[in-house]
């Protein structure tokens, strides 16, 4: 990995020391260290979010940040973008105190964030989506054309400015987010959990276009659960447990055990197939289901499949192949679907949304924020929401306060929820504790089958394992499950069988025993043709 | 200090601050066009006789019944403008009805009552039918529901109108003598009585609580003026949810008449009946936080303004209207003091928890970095 320095644009034959290969920057005289974080403390009501953390980003460099759901990670880097303000500590970038008081301030100071939900206006193209916000930069025409392909020449973006954003894959719209960040002039760059919602191809590609940010100087902040990917990627490690940093280690020094380890104290689970409970009982049957988009394409073309009693059927697919409407028509979401949709036994393609859920089918979204959440209601509404025509939640049309405080502390307790309590907002949760909530409250009420999109996304190692757990569990009792995952490790773990899904079909069937991640993934894309187990044929009739 | 004292504290305070910063705006506005500062507020300050009191309590139920019509829309994140045209189709609508005395006695109300809410609820109706299937903003709709409201009811009025004697004031015929709504007698000494309609405002006020607050339909409600996308995936048909609310709203708003039209002579709806009432609830919600006690505060305080100015230009020669400056200033200012009231509280609270934890760690013998901090 160290040698990528040596093919540097600019690297001199002694490169191998990050100082040297940057003594070309001009500012590179104050030191190697591109930003500074000193004594960093922030509270938030009941918690402690941040406290004396203490990490230097060194110039040139990827660092990765690593911690348990609600360690303090993503509160430190809004503090880093100037979104919020630290209570203590100091922020230095390139030697120089700053005080970030707006994200103008850091973007001004050369820093800039991709925040895990994408931020790009589907309808506009990739420059224009590029320019928004930036015109004073160069203009919106043929200079910031140029600037924008010349950004993308040079780090190897591959973007075209003029393709609309919503015809661009999860990878890329990744790509076109980084190349917002530099066409501001960016060179500390922030990615919180930027691989969760990526295929591993999809990830190698954007390592190796960190690699390349590298290579021209600039430093790259980088948050992950997946903790091979950071060991692969990053140059040092800075562990962070309970708000306060524990830890900066050297990837090639250490395991990822030993990382799961400083970072909550306990091992890292690998899901593991157990014995399989599939059942002859059909619980969920899917025929002919189709779905057109506004413009008339299918983007879901007669998508037919099973799933039996204690049975979990993985998806596989890169983002953005119909994986989000099949669940949607399912749960009966989308309007104009076509094809029937049988749960044990009685046809529910005609059924509400909330007929459906009453019939058994726990949800849990892709998007927590959109569909799962009301981020300014206590924890306790969020467990009604979804079950507020159930025990025990609600009674004969009454919600029944007392019972979901109960019901919600329940599952703070089984699931690990680190919150203050069942009074405060979801918003004041972090990302993964929201997540182990939102798993928590669909696998209440015994549900029939569970249709999860990603239910370990941006859940930290040992949650991750706790929420298998629940999974499995559920499933030996006879719980269907429709799993949607980028995580293949994950799909591949936890499936009774996998299906592929490209272009809104299903293009072959896989046992998970038998296949890799690497066919897997090429099947996704749909390159090579790779060889199926199983024929879609067989599975289906 | 006790947590929960504080939070009472708190929510009380909030409120002051935007009334104190409301008459601070006022007093500058005096100042800058030479009137006596002094002798205005005195005036409105003062303790209002018997008969204003009564005044003041009938002008507040109409006022709280218009409050409570927008903030349920409020609820749902749906700005019900058209509270004030919804309010007027429905009062003539039970004055036709009632002038008519189809039935006798208090079933004419009754039925009068549950014409207005209809009528109400279908006016409203449209703009959440428009809204639901068109998507047409609910603002815009209303809006104009509100130019369509005067006209109509212009227009259907000289159709059913009976003349006044000696006067070219025109109205429905009043409602007769056994179906109208009794008075309280408060004070034996003055002629002026509470509207009995009161009673069955502070009842609205107790099943607008209950329905948004304990029941399933009151969370779905909330649900969706939260997030719309959330309610979609948790089985709430939004659709349906705007058209109910925006016909809540409505049959409330069609309430909002009634006082007056079952408690006040001529006992008829004509074309000098009291209007702009629907707006002046939009500021009432607002200042009344969306919740039943909060909005009947409100309504009184806007009442009392009301009741003690009309004297202004007597004693003092300064117009009334310069309470109505004070009302709608007040409705800015609460925004202004409920945010800066929730960030003193948050700091308040982070501050307990640092010194909580500095406490339970100096017990642990572990000084921790934040003792430190939390000391400056
Ligand atoms: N706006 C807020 N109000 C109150 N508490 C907050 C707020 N934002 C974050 N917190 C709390 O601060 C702590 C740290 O949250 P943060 O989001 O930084 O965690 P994280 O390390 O990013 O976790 P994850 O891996 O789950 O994303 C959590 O306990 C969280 O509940
Ligand atoms: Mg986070």
């Amino acid at each position: 990995m160290d040698d990528l320095v040596v093919h540097g644009p600019l690297a001199r034959p002694e490169g191998s020391s990050l100082v040297t290969s940057l003594s070309r920057d001009a500012s590179a005289a104050t030191g190697e260290v591109a930003v500074r974080l000193r004594g960093i403390g922030k509270r938030f009501p009941g918690v402690i979010a941040n406290d004396d953390i203490n990490i230097d980003v060194a110039r040139g460099s990827i660092h990765a940040v690593v911690g348990e759901n609600g360690a303090g990670k993503s509160t430190l880097m809004k503090i880093l973008y100037g979104v919020q303000p630290p209570d203590s500590g100091t922020i230095e970038v390139n030697g120089t105190e700053l005080a970030l008081s707006t994200p103008a301030d850091a973007i001004k100071a050369g820093i800039g964030m991709v925040f895990q939900h994408f931020m790009l206006a589907d309808n506009l193209t990739v420059l224009e989506n590029v320019v928004l916000g930036a015109e004073s930069l160069h203009g919106i025409g043929g200079a910031a054309r140029a600037k924008v392909a010349e950004i993308s020449a040079a780090y190897g973006l591959g973007i075209d400015p003029d393709r609309r954003v919503e015809d661009l894959g999860v990878g890329a719209r990744q790509r076109v987010e980084i190349l917002k960040v530099l066409y501001r002039g960016a060179r500390i760059i922030i990615l919180d959990e930027p691989t969760a919602v990526l295929v591993p191809q999809e990830v190698d590609e954007l390592f190796g276009n960190l690699r390349e940010l590298k290579r021209e100087g600039l430093s790259v902040i980088f948050i992950s659960h997946k903790l091979d990917e950071v060991l692969s990627v990053a140059d040092e490690i800075t562990v962070i447990r309970r708000g306060t940093t524990v830890a900066t280690v050297d990837p090639r020094s250490v395991t990822s055990r030993q990382l799961a380890e400083l970072m909550v104290g306990s091992e890292l689970p690998t899901p593991q197939t157990e014995a399989s409970t599939v059942t002859d009982e059909v619980m969920l049957s899917v025929r002919g289901l189709g779905l057109r988009g506004p413009d008339g394409r299918a983007v879901l073309d007669d998508i037919s499949f099973d799933i039996h009693r204690g049975e979990i059927l993985g998806i596989a697919g890169v983002e953005g192949n119909g994986q989000s409407e099949l669940v949607e028509a399912v749960m009966g979401m989308r309007g104009g679907a076509e094809g029937a949709v049988v749960l044990s036994g009685r046809d529910i393609a005609g059924l509400s949304t909330r007929a459906r859920r009453e019939a058994g089918i726990g949800y849990v979204p892709e998007d927590r924020h959109r569909h799962g959440l009301l981020l300014d209601a206590p924890l306790w509404e969020n467990r009604v929401l979804g079950h507020q025509t159930r025990e025990p939640s609600a009674r004969r049309g009454v919600i029944r306060r007392r019972a979901a405080r109960a019901d919600t502390q329940r599952i703070i307790d089984a699931y690990d929820v680190r919150t203050p309590g069942t009074e405060v907002p979801a918003r004041a949760l972090s990302g993964g504790n929201q997540q182990k909530l939102i798993v928590g409250r669909e696998m209440s009420a015994d549900p029939v089958l569970l249709i999860a999109s990603h239910p370990t996304r941006g859940v930290d190692v040992g949650a991750q394992g706790a929420i298998w757990d629940h999974i499995k569990r559920a499933r030996r009792e006879g719980l269907a499950v429709l799993l949607i995952s980028a995580d293949l490790d994950e799909l591949i773990g936890l499936s009774d069988r996998i299906e592929v899904v490209l272009r809104g079909r299903l293009v072959g069937t896989f046992d998970p025993s038998a296949v890799t991640p690497e066919e897997l993934g090429s099947a996704m894309t749909g390159a090579g043709d790779a060889a199926p187990t199983t024929t879609t044929e067989e599975t289906r009739g | 200090m006790n947590v929960r004292l504080t939070k009472v504290a708190l929510a009380i305070g909030a409120p002051l601050l935007a009334l104190a910063l409301a008459f601070a705006i006022t007093s500058l506005v005096l100042l800058a066009a030479g009137d006596p500062v002094g002798e205005v507020w005195a005036q409105i300050i003062s303790w209002p006789e018997a008969r204003n009191q009564v005044n003041i309590l009938n002008n507040a139920t109409v006022l709280f019944l218009s409050g409570l019509a927008v903030s349920i829309g409020f609820r749902m994140n749906l700005f019900n403008i058209g509270v004030d045209g919804q309010y007027r189709v429905a009062v003539f609508a039970a004055a036709a009805v009632a002038g008519e005395g189809w039935l006798p006695g208090y079933l004419n109300t009754a039925l009068a009552i549950v014409c207005a809410m209809l009528a109400g609820a279908a006016w409203a109706g449209i703009a959440g039918v428009l809204k639901a299937t068109r998507g047409v903003s609910e603002v815009i709709a209303t809006i104009m529901l509100n130019f369509i409201a005067t006209a109509l009811v212009a227009y259907l009025l000289a159709k059913v109108a009976v003349r006044e004697e000696g006067s070219n004031v025109i109205g429905t015929a009043p409602v007769p003598e056994g179906s109208r709504i009794p008075g309280i007698q408060m004070w034996s000494d003055i002629p002026t009585e509470i509207y009995g309609f009161i009673v069955f405002a502070v009842l609205v006020g107790v099943a607008y609580w209950f329905t948004l607050n304990k029941t399933r339909f009151g969370f779905e409600l909330r649900a969706t003026g939260r997030s719309a996308s959330a309610a979609v995936a948790s089985g709430i048909s939004v659709r349906r949810m705007t058209i109910t609310t925006m016909m809540l709203s409505g049959a409330v708003a069609g309430l909002v008449g009634l006082p007056i039209l079952f408690g006040t002579s001529p006992y008829n709806y004509g074309s000098t009946f009291q209007s702009g009432l629907g707006f002046a609830g939009i500021a009432i919600a607002l200042l009344g936080r969306n919740h039943p006690v909060g909005i009947a505060l409100g309504a009184l305080l806007f009442a009392f303004l009301d009741e003690q100015s009309n004297p202004l230009q007597i004693l003092v020669g300064v117009s009334p209207d310069i309470v109505a400056i004070t009302q709608g200033v007040i409705v800015l200012t609460v925004v202004v003091s409920y945010e800066l009231v929730r960030r003193y509280g948050a700091r308040l609270e982070q501050r307990r928890v640092a010194a909580q934890l500095a406490r339970e760690s100096a017990a642990a013998k572990d000084p921790r970095p934040t003792t430190k901090e939390a000391a400056r």
